[in-house]
């Protein structure tokens, strides 16, 4: 009896697969590489449709550009006359015969050496502590230090409060207790300015980093705490260092490129308080030398050169540190 | 041995001692002045009158406040060369216009990365993160070459449409979408009969509110921010963010209206972040790098 109804049962489902092992699907193996590409590519028409205009643009004026200033960085160009093929000379010339490009080399280096990592470590550290604060409380909190980085150009207020006259705010204050005689010139001052740019670049630097770190701690699952906890981590550095930073790796990793790239691009900060140029150049940038021969002189060739040199420094810190990074918690 | 357990308000706390907890209170207390001071300075020596922001010792705190360099900044717009308000429309223009479209473009290109699987997707999206290691500045020659070829140079196109090509929001998008967003929503939409673009606009999109909301602040408070451009000659396509810094640069005389400027300057992101915190956090949750 039993069989009787187990055969109908059998050819039900046959006749159910027949269709399908007509269209037989067809396997990655049936055909080459370039085929199969080929095959997902017309399947999958809408989403190129989708990323099209945005990559247009994208590689039009960010990566075509990049590009072409390599190109250029190897001519002497001037946007009138056809480029002239001068091979590495404009490279040679910079780090050879440039004392100002020295210079500015040297200044993006300290500038970027210095509020790279500390507004990073800064970024972590206001938000763990911000973390630790009751909900409500914390919003306002991140509201006072992230604002000054979205601001625009709230940071000029620092020309005031570092004033080189006795109206200066800090000049008032060391006057008023004897500690100088006369006003000290701030950003006029080969030896304060660079401390004094950097400390305000670094007051605007709590940036999407921070925003960043504050947001993965929120989400860090609360039972790794719990369980950490009955395993043995006795306090909150222990914890910190054995489950929140490891579990935040990711951001950690988005806030570094955040934050070295942002710590190249300090110029505009330079500008509204030290002037361009800055005294005797003590202030002076790769931005600057950059858009000095670039826009001031139109000596495209020479100022795509420095280009490319400020684009290697940004990409391979960026790398390195990336490459660092990726080894924590391993 | 037994575990000091410590207990909030609503909670249970494990490893957290008072004395940390002070500790911690203190550091944030001082940076918070650091961050805030300032801050508030900058609007104080805005209420100022001319004999408190030009008096010696200077005084943090405003003693008679007054709106004067407000109206002498409204005055200041009224006699510059080009009308105020045309500065300021430049810059509502193109922070508008720059947004829309960077969203929308984004947003597209977003769903195609993390929610459809077609060749390319993984070097784009490379490309993608690699852009977001340098800045524009690196790129600004070309990019002026670029401009002249297209004769977008003294136009409002220089500065709007390499907006739409921003990345940052992008990648905070995609990133959003790929957790936000379950295929399995995706798949029975799809097999409901919806294009892939229906599916794009009528079900993924309304998924991610708070990553497209973290693109139009980011996208509009970079634009509102933007200052002089190489790409522009004309006074009258200038930004308000140009003319404020002509006005700061104008020495003694407008000390008070430069003051009120920057006030005006900065309250428009702080109010848009205020509005949109609790989302841009949100969006930020799965702003992390795979690798």
């Amino acid at each position: 009896m039993a069989k009787d109804i187990a055969v109908p049962a059998d050819e039900m489902t046959g006749k159910a697969n027949k269709p399908k092992e007509n269209k037989k699907p067809v396997s990655r193996k049936d055909m080459s590489r370039l085929q199969w590409t080929w095959k997902e590519i017309k399947r999958n028409k809408t989403a190129y449709f989708l990323v099209a205009p945005f990559m247009l643009i994208f590689f039009v004026f960010t990566v075509v550009p990049v590009f072409v200033s390599i190109g250029l960085s190897l001519t002497d160009f001037n946007m009138l006359q056809v480029p002239d093929f001068i091979f590495l000379d404009n490279y040679i010339t910079l780090f050879l015969d440039d004392d100002l490009f020295i210079k500015a080399l040297q200044n993006t280096l300290i500038f970027a050496a210095i509020t790279g990592p500390v507004s990073y470590i800064l970024s972590f550290v206001v938000a763990w502590f911000i973390n630790e604060l009751p909900p409500k409380f914390r919003a306002l909190v991140t509201l006072v230090f992230y604002a000054p980085s979205i601001s625009g150009m709230v940071y000029t207020i620092w020309a005031t409060i570092l004033s080189g006259d006795s109206y200066g705010w800090v000049n008032g204050f060391l006057l008023n207790t004897g500690i100088v005689t006369e006003p000290i010139q701030f950003f006029k001052n080969v030896d304060y300015c660079m401390p004094c740019c950097i400390i305000v670049a670094l007051w605007t630097s709590l940036g999407t980093a921070f925003l960043s770190f504050i947001a993965g701690l929120q989400v860090v699952d609360r039972s790794l705490y719990e369980a950490g906890a009955v395993d043995g981590v006795k306090n909150r550095w222990q914890e910190l260092w054995y489950i929140t930073l490891p579990v935040m790796k990711s951001q950690l990793m988005f806030g570094a490129i955040m934050a070295i790239t942002t710590s190249f691009g300090f110029g505009a900060v330079v500008d509204a308080l030290a002037g361009n140029p800055s005294v005797d150049y003590c202030a002076w940038t790769l931005t600057h030398h950059l858009a000095d021969y670039g826009n001031s002189r139109f000596e495209v060739g020479y100022s795509s050169a420095i280009a490319v040199v400020l684009f290697a420094l940004m990409f391979g810190s960026n790398l390195l540190v990336n490459k660092l990074l990726s080894k924590l918690g391993q | 041995m037994a575990k000091k357990i410590r207990i909030r308000k609503h909670s249970v706390v494990l490893n957290r001692s008072r004395g940390g907890d002070l500790g911690i209170g203190i550091m944030l207390t001082i940076m918070g002045a650091f961050m805030f001071l300032p801050m508030l300075y900058a609007i104080l020596q805005s209420l100022k009158p001319l004999d408190e922001l030009w008096m010696f010792p200077p005084r943090f705190f405003v003693v008679n406040p007054t709106f004067k360099n407000y109206t002498d900044l409204f005055r200041l717009m009224n006699t510059s060369w080009v009308p105020f308000s045309r500065y300021l429309f430049n810059t509502v223009f193109i922070s508008v216009a720059g947004t829309f479209g960077n969203l929308i473009l984004s947003s597209m290109a977003a769903y195609a990365l993390s929610k459809i699987k077609f060749p390319g997707r993984g070097w784009m999206f490379q490309m993608v993160v690699l852009s977001l290691m340098f800045n524009a500045t690196a790129a600004s020659i070309a990019n002026f070459i670029a401009m002249s070829l297209l004769g977008w140079v003294d136009t409002y196109w220089s500065i709007i449409v390499p907006a739409w090509g921003s990345t940052l929001g992008l990648y905070l998008m995609k990133q959003f979408m790929e957790t936000a967003v379950a295929d399995t929503v995706l798949e029975s939409a799809r097999l409901d009969g919806c294009s892939e673009f229906t599916t794009f606009l009528k079900i993924a999109m309304p998924m991610v509110k708070p990553a497209w909301l973290t693109l139009i602040v980011y996208s509009f408070q970079g634009l509102w921010n933007t200052g002089a451009s190489i790409y522009i000659y004309s006074e009258e396509l200038k930004t308000f963010s140009y003319a404020i810094s002509q006005i700061l640069s104008g020495g003694i005389v407008r000390a008070g209206a430069g003051a009120a400027s920057t006030v005006v300057m900065m309250i428009v992101p702080i109010v848009v972040f205020v509005i949109t915190q609790s989302n841009i956090i949100e969006t930020m949750a799965s702003s992390g790098m795979k690798d």
